[in-house]
């Protein structure tokens, strides 16, 4: 039997479209327990490579042969050792090309929504990391918001639309992910947008993003309107794009709502949490779709792959805009915390551009889930 | 530490440098030490959880350098 190969691509659509799959993977045990290939209809087996390496007879009743099956590794080349060896055992079976490190770094444009002249808007979804990004485009212009650092992705996407870049934006110092807002604004010459109470320890120029800032993508003026809406971080700012959109950034997602300790304290940012959903959004329309900056559970895709839902929808059903009691709302975003995302320290030192890392270190950084989120 | 055996398996990508050191280990005694030197991020969890699903005892770790050696007693 020969060994398929399978791209992180190929398993986007299979989340995206509720395929069955069934996954043996083969990391261990607390790589996988950290952190898997999430989706509706997928199974799990996680057997250590280095338990297998006398043969995998013991685990052949345990795969299933009506199934679709993959193996999983790190980087690739456990996965290919152990995919051959079910091979040689009559099995068809698949691998994941680039293992868990393709599946982090693997980025799906998905488009949202329409514009009122007639332009777009796109999620880029990082499915394996849980990470959103955006991009607006009008008129052979576009605006990116919270880019990851796979810079090229969005380069080559606006090539292919025929759009030239031209704002970069990032709702917020990120803990979770590497931003590659700076290095896109510096390729294509576009304007850098930080809000400034996030930005106090950087070391590069930067354009303030403060408040009622109203920028414009193309000629027929797509308006970005920043709405400071602190409690993740200080600086934490929203935007709401052609009156229709409401990127929320870290503050406000589909099923949970920020989390206000990575940059500091949570006890001091709690009541800005607490202004930001609770006074500052309910001034908004109902209408507004929310695209936030990251999902946390596969639930959260629509069935087109997109993280977005209506806001009056989430005042009726998100748990953490529904907590009438100041006092238990404090308890639960300061008592309930998850664990803090990987090297997040080191990873907001990087965004500052106080610290250099090179690829790989930027890899082993981000590895892992988001954990952004309390719910 | 005095190992009774070194294994380079420096400049090896997963899954080599585990199959290597199972390889190196199958010609010790029990109770006797295995050093392994790997570059290989990714080895360093995986050959502490390989040393324990295997019954060996992981004495030590050391990294200088981007090379990470390992001490194995075999179990």
């Amino acid at each position: 039997m020969a060994v398929n190969i399978i791209t992180a691509k190929d398993i986007t659509q299979r989340v995206f479209n509720k395929q069955e799959l069934f996954i043996l993977d083969v990391r261990n045990q607390d790589a996988f327990q950290d952190w898997k290939i999430e989706g509706q209809q997928f199974e799990h087996l996680n057997i250590p490579y280095f338990d297998l390496l006398d043969g995998v007879e013991e685990i052949l009743d345990q795969i299933p042969s009506n199934k679709e099956v993959l193996v999983v590794c790190a980087k690739e080349g456990s996965s290919i050792m152990v995919a051959e060896m079910l091979s040689d055992a009559g099995r068809e079976v698949s691998y994941l090309q680039g293992g868990m490190k393709a599946w982090s770094e693997y980025l799906e444009p998905v488009k949202v929504g329409e514009l009122k002249d007639g332009g777009a808007i796109y999620q880029f979804v990082r499915i394996g990391k849980g990470c959103l990004s955006y991009m607006v485009v009008s008129n052979g212009e576009a605006a990116i918001i919270d880019s990851t650092r796979m810079t090229e992705v969005y380069t080559t996407f606006a090539a292919s639309i025929g759009a030239k870049i031209t704002n970069v934006f990032d709702t917020h110092l990120h803990a979770d992910h590497i931003s590659g807002g700076r290095m896109i604004a510096e390729k294509t010459n576009a304007m850098y947008w930080l809000p400034p109470k996030d930005a106090k320890e950087v070391t590069f120029e930067y354009q303030p993003l403060e408040d009622g800032n109203s920028v414009t993508v193309g000629n027929t003026k797509i308006n970005i309107d920043a709405l400071y809406s602190p409690g993740h971080t200080i600086g934490s700012t929203s935007f709401v794009v052609d009156e229709k959109y409401l990127l929320s950034g870290d503050i406000l997602f589909i099923d949970s709502i920020g989390r206000p300790d990575l940059a500091g304290l949570a006890e001091d940012w709690v009541g800005d949490l607490r202004e930001t959903l609770y006074t500052r959004y309910r001034e908004l329309s109902e209408e507004l779709i929310v695209l936030p900056a990251h999902f946390m559970i596969i639930e959260e895709l629509n069935d087109d792959g997109s993280v977005a839902k209506k806001l009056g929808t989430l005042f009726a059903e998100n748990h953490g805009l529904n907590i009438a009691d100041e006092e238990e709302f404090r308890n639960m975003v300061t008592g309930n915390l998850p664990p803090q995302p990987n090297a997040y320290q080191e990873i907001r030192e990087t965004n500052m551009g106080k610290i250099t890392t090179d690829e790989e270190q930027q890899r082993e950084m981000e590895i892992g889930p988001n954990r952004c989120a309390v719910r | 530490m005095n190992a009774d055996k070194v294994l380079d398996a420096k400049g090896m990508a997963c899954p080599m440098p585990i199959v290597k050191t199972k390889k190196a280990m199958n010609e010790l005694q029990s109770g006797q030490v295995l050093e392994v030197h790997v570059t290989d991020k990714g080895a360093n969890a995986d050959l502490t959880a390989w040393s324990a699903s295997g019954g060996h005892e992981l004495l030590d770790t050391q990294g200088e350098g981007g090379i990470m050696k390992f001490w194995i007693k075999k179990g």
